[in-house]
């Protein structure tokens, strides 16, 4: 057992730390409201490393592994970028396997100004995949519709007002469409496709709840009610006591799903599906409380935590009622449901 | 990153099982759970004779030289068996005290006796009068030349009718602040002025109360200096939230998960297929894997050699808390009849939920309160100003 990370990571997780910090302050995440896209960012957080930077070095990528890429979401969610970079890495990935279309396809991710590529979560319907991430900025989607795995090159649409201020849009699949793959290979691949974005999600969720965490932290200390810090309050400190817990153990649980997935474990599905969802909760337990710790300021937009309060749901919103997820969990654990 | 405790513990887990095969009789576990003393002579003897007590201790305390995470696979083994460990838990937070901050001579005369599994420790922390505010203890010690006298009186000294010394925390000094004025004490539970009173619990398991009149104790037994008895608690209080890897609650899940697909319902249906069973084991399982995490990385910083004060607290409170929840959750799962107990022969689960339900309410209290584990986190861990002050 090791749970430190290598001295590699540590690099990686300081340069994505600082270049966060001092790209992505909270004024650039509201003035990118309510798109959800900083361009000027995007462009400069490619130059750290694009999309590719989870496909292996024979392809153009940068040889990454799920446990780095955890990390990197990690900072990404930490600081609330409004950039597509987690739906680019999972799409690039699912790209470098869906044989030579997706290799094709893939050359627009690896060179120096990459395309916008996502993941349609959901099947598409009626030749339309519905709430897509970053839908309403990505060149590239790639999305199962009728068991088929597509890739979808057009304008995007405009995007969708929504709780999280994501760039989120309905995009149509019935247009300027490749098949990647077909039958049980597409769906096999998408359902990888799947897990490492909820392991990515999961990472950047619990990077948002650190954060938030921090905020109501740092309140408590500062904020003097009756006299005294309100963080002297049991109360008060009793619910941070229990965030901290749980973030800690969201971010455990995300590195392990990762880790287990780089080393494809049988268990790594199961994984992947605990950590989303309890990082989901855990997040907007953590921006929840803090928002309460806040009082009346929290509610204000003036103040930041809001940010964060409602990109907790939306985000933990992606793939659908939670609910369903646990049940898909359960699948993963216990099998099928079977009837009588 | 490796989240795994390492091929080599595969294989110790293999033999683990073999050992609990043999030795983890229905008997054991059924006078376990008739006399609620969570700890077997013959069980525990056979568990040191295979050097699995001390299994990663140096050799020099009659050791095995394994590493920590290979002793986290042995315990884990033994949890998910439902093994009585009590004995071994109170008596290795003891040991790991003594190794710490003992004298050579006591290193001598209790270590390898306590590793071979001849004897076990009690913990005499609390009072009736002091819980979370362990350091009020009353229970004086005064010095009368080489010795000591003990008078007072401590309340759940668990296994204090099996152990041998009970690691007794005693007030020396009143003149100073509370936290100065205590020490540490290994006590001879066979002294005639020793009286144990047994006090039994919800939980099916008993407990102790014990009372000192004039014991005496030679000096030799007094465990770090005079006075000093706060810092070899917070020691040993370290030891006791140490994360150990499973609990309670991985091996009940266990149990839950396979008596809920081997069981249909009226309408044939099985109980695994129920949404509403499989909602709630599915979320026990995250909370039990969030748990694990938290044990393992807290095993993981002791390992390393730094004392994993806030780690451990983490662990603590979220293993005790999400169990107790989890418990109600899935003892709500069996309906009507998860009332029913492991007496009556026919209780679903075993009735393993069911005393998992009356069990787990106790892990958030002993060895520090999840009010105490958040007050630590709350200063520790996140800086916050301590109440009240």
């Amino acid at each position: 057992m090791d749970l430190d990370l290598s001295r590699e990571q540590q690099d990686l997780v300081a340069v994505y730390h600082a270049f966060f910090l001092k790209e992505s302050p909270p004024s650039v995440v509201r003035s990118a409201e309510p798109c959800g896209f900083d361009p000027s960012l995007w462009s400069r957080v490619t130059r750290l490393g694009g999309p590719a930077i989870g496909v292996s070095e024979d392809l153009g990528g940068g040889g990454a592994s799920l446990v780095d890429l955890v990390l990197i979401a990690e900072q990404l969610g930490s600081s609330l970028a409004p950039i597509p970079l987690l739906e680019g890495m999972v799409a690039a990935r699912l790209l470098a396997g869906a044989g030579d279309s997706g290799r094709k396809a893939l050359d627009r991710l690896t060179g120096p100004d990459p395309a916008v590529a996502t993941v349609a979560l959901m099947p598409a319907r009626g030749g339309r995949a519905r709430m897509v991430p970053a839908g309403a900025i990505a060149d590239l989607v790639v999305g199962l519709d009728g068991g088929d795995l597509i890739l979808v090159s057009s304008e995007p649409p405009i995007g969708r007002r929504n709780l999280g201020d994501s760039p989120v849009a309905d995009r149509s699949f019935g247009v300027e469409r490749t098949v990647l793959a077909s039958g049980s290979n597409a769906l096999d691949l998408f359902a990888i496709a799947l897990d490492e974005w909820r392991i990515l999600t999961a990472g950047a969720l619990a990077g948002l709840g650190t954060t938030a965490l921090g905020l109501g932290v740092e309140y408590a200390k500062q904020r003097k009610q009756f006299g005294v810090p309100i963080g002297s309050f049991q109360s008060i400190a009793r619910d941070l006591a229990d965030v901290a817990t749980a973030v800690d153990g969201a971010r455990l649980l995300a590195r392990e799903a990762a880790w287990a997935a780089d080393g494809c474990h049988s268990n790594s599905p199961a994984l992947a599906g605990m950590a989303f969802l309890f990082a989901g909760k855990t997040a907007q337990k953590a921006s929840g409380v803090a928002l309460h710790v806040h009082g009346g300021y929290g509610f204000t937009l003036e103040y930041d935590v809001q940010l964060y309060y409602r990109r907790a749901k939306a985000w933990s919103l992606a793939l659908g009622d939670p609910r369903r997820g646990l049940r898909a969990l359960a699948e993963a654990l216990f099998g099928p449901e079977v009837g009588i | 990153m490796d989240f795994s405790l390492g091929e080599h513990c595969e294989v110790l887990r293999a033999e683990v099982r073999e050992f609990l095969a043999e030795h983890l009789t229905r008997e054991v576990i059924d006078r376990v759970h008739e006399t609620g003393t969570a700890h077997d002579w013959g069980f525990y003897r056979a568990l040191g004779a295979r050097g699995w007590i001390g299994a990663a201790w140096p050799k020099e305390f009659g050791g095995q030289d394994r590493d920590p995470f290979e002793m986290t696979a042995i315990r884990d083994e033994l949890r998910l068996a439902g093994a009585p460990t009590d004995g071994l838990g109170q008596s290795l937070i003891v040991a790991r005290t003594i190794r710490h901050v003992g004298t050579t001579d006591q290193k001598q005369e209790f270590l390898r006796p306590a590793l071979a599994g001849e004897i076990i420790f009690a913990l005499g922390y609390s009072e009736p009068d002091s819980g979370s505010d362990v350091a009020a203890a009353k229970t004086r010690a005064t010095r009368d030349g080489d010795e000591w006298i003990i008078n007072g009186q401590k309340m759940f000294t668990t296994l204090a009718h099996e152990a041998a010394f009970v690691f007794l925390l005693a007030r020396t000094n009143s003149e100073v602040a509370k936290h100065k004025g205590l020490t540490m004490f290994l006590v001879p539970l066979d002294a005639p002025e020793v009286e144990i009173h047994p006090v039994h619990t919800m939980g099916g398991e008993r407990t102790n109360a014990t009372f000192y009149n004039d014991v005496r104790v030679p000096d030799r037994y007094r465990v770090g200096s005079v006075d000093g008895g706060w810092d070899v608690m917070t020691v040993a209080l370290t030891f006791e939230r140490g994360g150990f890897g499973l609990s309670e609650s991985d091996r009940v899940w266990e149990e839950a998960v396979a008596w809920a697909t081997a069981t249909r319902r009226d309408d044939g249906t099985r109980v695994i297929d129920d949404p509403l069973v499989r909602e709630r084991l599915a979320t026990m399982r995250i909370n039990n894997e969030v748990a694990r995490l938290l044990a393992y990385r807290t095993s993981f910083v002791a390992a390393r050699g730094d004392l994993p004060g806030v780690e451990g607290s983490m662990h603590k409170l979220w293993y005790s808390e999400s169990m107790t929840a989890d418990a109600g959750e899935i003892l709500d799962m069996l309906g009507a009849e998860g009332v029913l107990r492991r007496e009556d022969g026919d209780a679903p689960a075993g009735g393993w939920i069911e005393h998992l339900y009356r069990h787990a309410a106790v892990t958030t209290i002993y060895g520090g309160t999840s009010e105490v584990q958040r007050g630590i986190i709350a200063e520790r861990g996140l800086g916050l100003p301590r109440p009240g002050r």
